[in-house]
């Protein structure tokens, strides 16, 4: 039977651009370019060595977001997924985390799956905590930050690097993995990939369609609030020296001076 | 008062410094009630104690080790019946988080991670994040259920504040999914004697321009002088010249210094999102135009070969 694999992807501003809030104090996402969070690649890149090694397998790739999200599922089909979802409805407008993966949960559960894969945290958000909630909404296994990943004989095996150990990790499928960046390169979309993602189908549904109801989600139906956002203020500039031989001990005199030394 | 749970991370015994942050926190917020898990838990009551906990909720059993995460959702569950508290605050790890995450589903809480600082307010505790990238400051609160809140190192103060820290054994049944992710094997990591990356008052990193894992070397001398970490950007990693642990940067750890040294580091965003709120910054690079040097409140444009050694043998003399 085919491996189904479901990889969850999020759309986020360009990291590089100027982030900044809208008056609401969500994230702003008309103003800055977007594009799939790096991050995710790491997990399209994975589910697509997963599928290679399996006899049969099938790829969707899930996010939810606006319109424009689409892009991120464009990219991820250009690098080899075989179809995608896009969970798209104005009411979602402000969902935080938990929200989030209520909305993913419903969505995967929808798609039928063995193995959901997602990036260790978003780009924008950064939190990271959306594999657990999937894995604890879906009552499945958990086997997260991965750097190695394998799946045999209905298994998941990978390697989890903390601070204070590295950890050998094995579940049985169905289950919710997450990747790092640390396992390995993501591979750019060929030109023949990207001609083929254009054909591929995209699926969108809505809030109804996953018999989610619009107060349990959005900006009204966070479980969190954003009180307030400010810009921080800009470092005053610091003293710079061209080292002439000395800069060695220059260093060392303000480091002295701050009362480092 | 309110009672606030806090989750201890400790190794066999020995509490790890940003759990004494978050009982300084929890203060300020209620009565810290401690939950240790875990092979050693009992020893660190006294620790705990310490630092304020009023009360020490202590549990083993071996399924802690041997499976992931969930086995530790159900024991801090457990607790959290128990106490009823008002707040239950992590530190910011990668399991602290994960745990957290698991319980805000599981209770139906709002949770907010990688908080900088957390204050008393009239709708339930405030807390503090540094987003984009260290570029914004938000303020946030859970508007539904009990607080669940994440903490990052260094984000407060270790205050010494005796408490009863009185021990009881927290009873916990496992839930049929704790079991659902084997631990095959653990191998602990090698220590390098210097203190924790994200916990360092002092961080010595080096990028690029360090140029090769033959010369980390002269980034660890100045480290050593200094009694600081060690960290790394991104390039320096990626082409394997350091260990990702060392990671300074968004897909690595988030340092917030007293002191952090940057060597042969360009400051690309990527690296910024991870040191742009240590107090002060110093960097030494080739490159004039590098974007560190934006952020410097001293910055030495030079070769990192000749500035660096010499700035270490300086810190060496001063010291005696």
């Amino acid at each position: 039977m085919s491996l189904r694999i479901v990889v969850c992807v999020k759309y986020v501003p360009d990291a590089t651009g100027d982030r900044h809030f809208a008056e609401d104090l969500t994230v702003d996402r008309d103003d800055v370019d977007g594009l799939l969070s790096e991050l995710d690649e790491y997990a399209v890149e994975q589910a697509l060595q997963i599928a290679d090694e399996a006899d049969d397998a099938e790829i969707t790739v899930l996010t939810v977001g606006p319109e424009d999200a689409k892009d991120a599922l464009r990219k991820a089909l250009s690098m080899g997924a075989d179809k995608a979802v896009h969970v798209e409805d104005d009411d979602l407008h402000g969902t935080d985390a938990l929200g989030t993966s209520l909305v993913l949960a419903k969505a995967i559960e929808k798609t039928g799956y063995d193995l959901v894969v997602c990036g260790m945290a978003s780009t924008d958000g950064t939190m990271g905590v959306l594999p657990a909630m999937l894995s604890e909404r879906l009552g499945v296994p958990q086997v997260s930050l991965l750097s190695e990943v394998s799946v045999e004989d209905g298994t998941v095996k990978g390697r989890r690097d903390g601070d204070t150990a590295t950890e050998r990790l094995e579940a049985r499928l169905p289950a919710v993995v997450s990747v790092t960046d640390q396992s390995g390169e993501a591979r750019y979309p060929s030109f023949k990939g990207i001609m083929a993602a254009k054909k591929k189908p995209v699926e969108s549904w809505d809030l109804e369609d996953l018999e989610i109801e619009s107060d349990e989600v959005g900006l009204e139906g966070a479980w969190t609030a954003v009180d307030g956002a400010t810009e921080r203020p800009a470092r005053t500039a610091g003293t710079i020296v061209k080292d002439e031989g000395e800069g060695g001990k220059q260093l060392a005199a303000f480091l002295a001076e701050r009362k480092f030394i | 008062m309110a009672e606030v749970l806090v989750y201890v991370d400790h190794v066999d015994g020995a509490v790890r410094k940003p759990t004494l942050e978050l009982l300084t926190l929890a203060r300020r917020i209620g009565e810290p009630v401690a939950v240790s898990l875990g092979s050693g838990a009992e020893n660190t009551a006294s620790t705990l104690a310490e630092h304020g906990a009023v009360k020490v909720l202590t549990a083993d059993a071996p399924e802690f080790a041997d499976y992931l995460v969930v086995p530790k959702v159900d024991a801090v569950q457990a607790a959290y019946e128990a106490v009823s508290p008002s707040a239950v605050l992590f530190p910011s790890s990668a399991e602290g988080k994960e745990i957290a995450a698991r319980l805000a589903v599981r209770i139906g809480s709002g949770i907010i991670t990688d908080v900088v600082d957390l204050e008393a307010g009239d709708e339930g505790p405030v807390a503090t994040q540094s987003v984009f990238a260290a570029a914004f400051t938000t303020k946030s609160r859970v508007s539904k259920g009990t607080p669940v809140i994440t903490v990052k190192p260094n984000s407060a103060a270790v205050e010494a504040a005796p408490a009863a820290g009185e021990v009881e054994a927290l009873e916990v049944s496992f839930s049929d999914k704790a079991t659902g992710t084997k631990v095959v094997s653990r191998t602990p990591r090698e220590s390098t004697g210097r203190p924790e990356l994200t916990e360092a008052a002092i961080v010595v990193s080096g990028g690029r321009g360090v140029g090769g894992a033959e010369n980390f070397p002269v980034v660890e001398a100045l480290a050593d002088s200094l009694g600081a970490a060690v960290g790394a950007s991104r390039a320096a990693v990626d082409a394997g010249w350091y260990p990702h642990t060392n990671q300074v940067g968004q897909t690595g750890k988030t340092v917030s210094p007293q002191l952090y040294i940057a060597a042969g580091i360009s400051g690309a965003i990527q690296h910024r999102a991870g040191m742009q709120t240590s107090k002060t910054i110093v960097a030494v690079n080739k490159d004039a135009e590098a974007p560190i040097f934006d952020l410097v409140d001293y910055g030495v444009v030079g070769d990192l070969f000749e500035v660096v050694p010499q700035l270490t043998e300086e810190v060496k003399t001063r010291k005696g």
